[in-house]
């Protein structure tokens, strides 16, 4: 079976047009694959272009070269249209910052993406409020808007809305960065759960402890990072 | 993979305002359900653009194909003006900048939103104040408000008659001109958030031409970006604004003030 995410000889350069039209060489040669059912941690050093590499593969930085299959869909190639679909249906993405419309209450803004797939309105809430407390969002809040939440409630929210979904694919970026022991210990658990439904995970974890219970396997991106920008 | 046709398809659209250009070389396809948005600065040509894609304007140059619901793919540009004004009556929606150029500021709230029924047809009284009613619950003005003039509401709530009057014949294509613009930032908010709720239960499509670049981060699901009357980059939204190609999108992206 061909692996969920399947990267090979990625690069990614950035022009600055308004900067003397400095063109930074950023990756080179990027490579690897993510099967179903197994995470997988990006390392190196910050700067190294582990957000970029996650970044490119989610199709928000496009890539200057090589092939980004995700599912069977090549990111590198694809029209937003089936990129939106990709995002919908098959790739989740747990950011580090919450971005949401204003007012929009919590439940509603982890429902969402339930919704976008089409789940009733019924099943989606239920599956809301379960993901809600087991991160221990106090029910009190979950008719309000996170905006005004602290950062560490704010990142609850983020995760609970990318564990609502069953995506076949998704990226972690920092999932326990700013969490408490106990709350900490419940998003390893959905990790391990999603793991074991079938989900590739690619994700960047600084805390080491976290990377060693749920990660496979480390790739350190540095070996991707042209030794001097052009 | 979906292989649906495109319910607009646009073709080498070009508008001229003498030996000036309005808008050239404007080329794309919206799919049933998606959300495009068009950024760029005064001057730059989206309204123009917006204006030859709704009928406003006769482009001098091009196609605008419109999947309609009788026919299938048909050039708004060449068909009859009865025939496309009937379009702007069911299939389509425009929502002006100023809510004022897109009600009729004399007649009641409820006048305003039955008056777009009628015109496709409606003749039952009890039947269009209903519709009525229930649309001004949809854009959350109060419901005791239906006989009050326009004159008498504040510009947000202006702005959200207007939509209510616009989506009440169920559109499946709506045109925004700055649908945000000259509100204050939190009535903004709450248009938006009712926008995008709309959009997303009735699976409308959208073209919403603004220069907030906030409002299409939100909104939109693609972006196009025009300079000069020329479309200088398009793409997912979030790609172009976080990772632009094109000199301008840089400068217009790194111009916006973070709070």
């Amino acid at each position: 079976m061909n692996a969920m995410i399947d990267i090979r000889d990625v690069s990614k350069t950035f022009t600055l047009h308004n900067q003397g039209a400095a063109v930074i060489r950023v990756m080179d040669g990027a490579a690897l694959t993510v099967d179903r059912g197994e995470c997988v941690a990006l390392t190196g050093a910050s700067g190294a272009g582990k957000s970029t590499l996650m970044r490119m593969v989610y199709g928000n930085y496009l890539a200057a070269s090589g092939s980004i299959m995700v599912g069977g869909v090549d990111v590198a190639q694809a029209e937003p249209r089936e990129i939106i679909r990709l995002r919908r249906d098959v790739l989740g993405y747990v950011s580090q910052f919450l971005r949401v419309v204003p007012r929009v209450p919590t439940l509603e803004v982890v429902a969402e993406p339930l919704l976008a797939v089409g789940v009733d309105r019924d099943t989606a809430a239920e599956r809301a409020r379960e993901l809600l407390t087991r991160l221990r969002i106090p029910e009190r809040l979950w008719g309000l808007s996170p905006t005004t939440f602290s950062g560490g409630e704010q990142q609850r929210v983020n995760i609970a809305r990318g564990f609502a979904h069953v995506y076949p694919a998704l990226f972690l970026d920092e999932p326990t960065a700013s969490l408490d022991a106990t709350n900490r210990e419940t998003v390893l658990t959905l990790i391990q759960e999603a793991k074991a439904r079938g989900a590739a995970i690619l994700g960047i974890f600084h805390d080491q402890e976290a990377r060693d219970r749920v990660c496979d396997r480390e790739i350190d991106v540095t070996r991707f990072t042209p030794g001097l920008a052009a | 993979m979906t292989r649906a046709d495109p319910l607009l398809s646009v073709q080498g659209v070009a508008k001229y305002y003498g030996a000036r250009i309005g808008c050239a070389d404007v080329s794309f396809d919206l799919y049933p359900g998606e959300v495009m948005g068009i950024v760029g600065e005064s001057g730059s040509g989206k309204s123009t653009l917006l204006n030859c894609l709704a009928g406003h304007l006769a482009p001098d140059r091009g196609q605008v194909l419109f999947d309609t619901r009788a026919e299938g793919l048909r050039d708004t540009v060449t068909m009859s003006e009865p025939e496309r004004r009937m379009l702007g009556r069911t299939d389509w929606a425009y929502v002006h900048q100023h809510a004022r150029d897109g009600l009729r500021m004399n007649v009641s709230a409820g006048g305003n939103v039955g008056e777009r029924l009628m015109a496709v047809g409606a003749r039952h009284y009890g039947e269009i104040r209903d519709s009525a009613e229930d649309w001004l619950g949809r854009v959350e003005i109060d419901t005791t408000r239906i006989d009050d003039r326009p004159t008498a509401f504040s510009g947000g709530m202006q702005q959200r008659l207007q939509i209510a009057r616009n989506l009440v014949t169920g559109p499946r294509l709506v045109f925004m001109d700055e649908p945000t613009g000259g509100l204050d930032v939190s009535v903004q908010a709450r248009l938006l958030d009712l926008l995008r709720g709309l959009v997303r239960e009735m699976g409308l499509s959208a073209i919403i031409v603004t220069h907030d670049l906030a409002v299409v981060r939100l909104l939109a699901d693609r972006l196009m970006v025009m300079k000069d009357g020329h479309v200088v980059e398009a793409g997912l939204t979030d790609q172009v604004l976080d990772d632009p190609q094109h000199a301008y999108t840089q400068l217009l992206v790194s111009s916006v003030l973070h709070v």
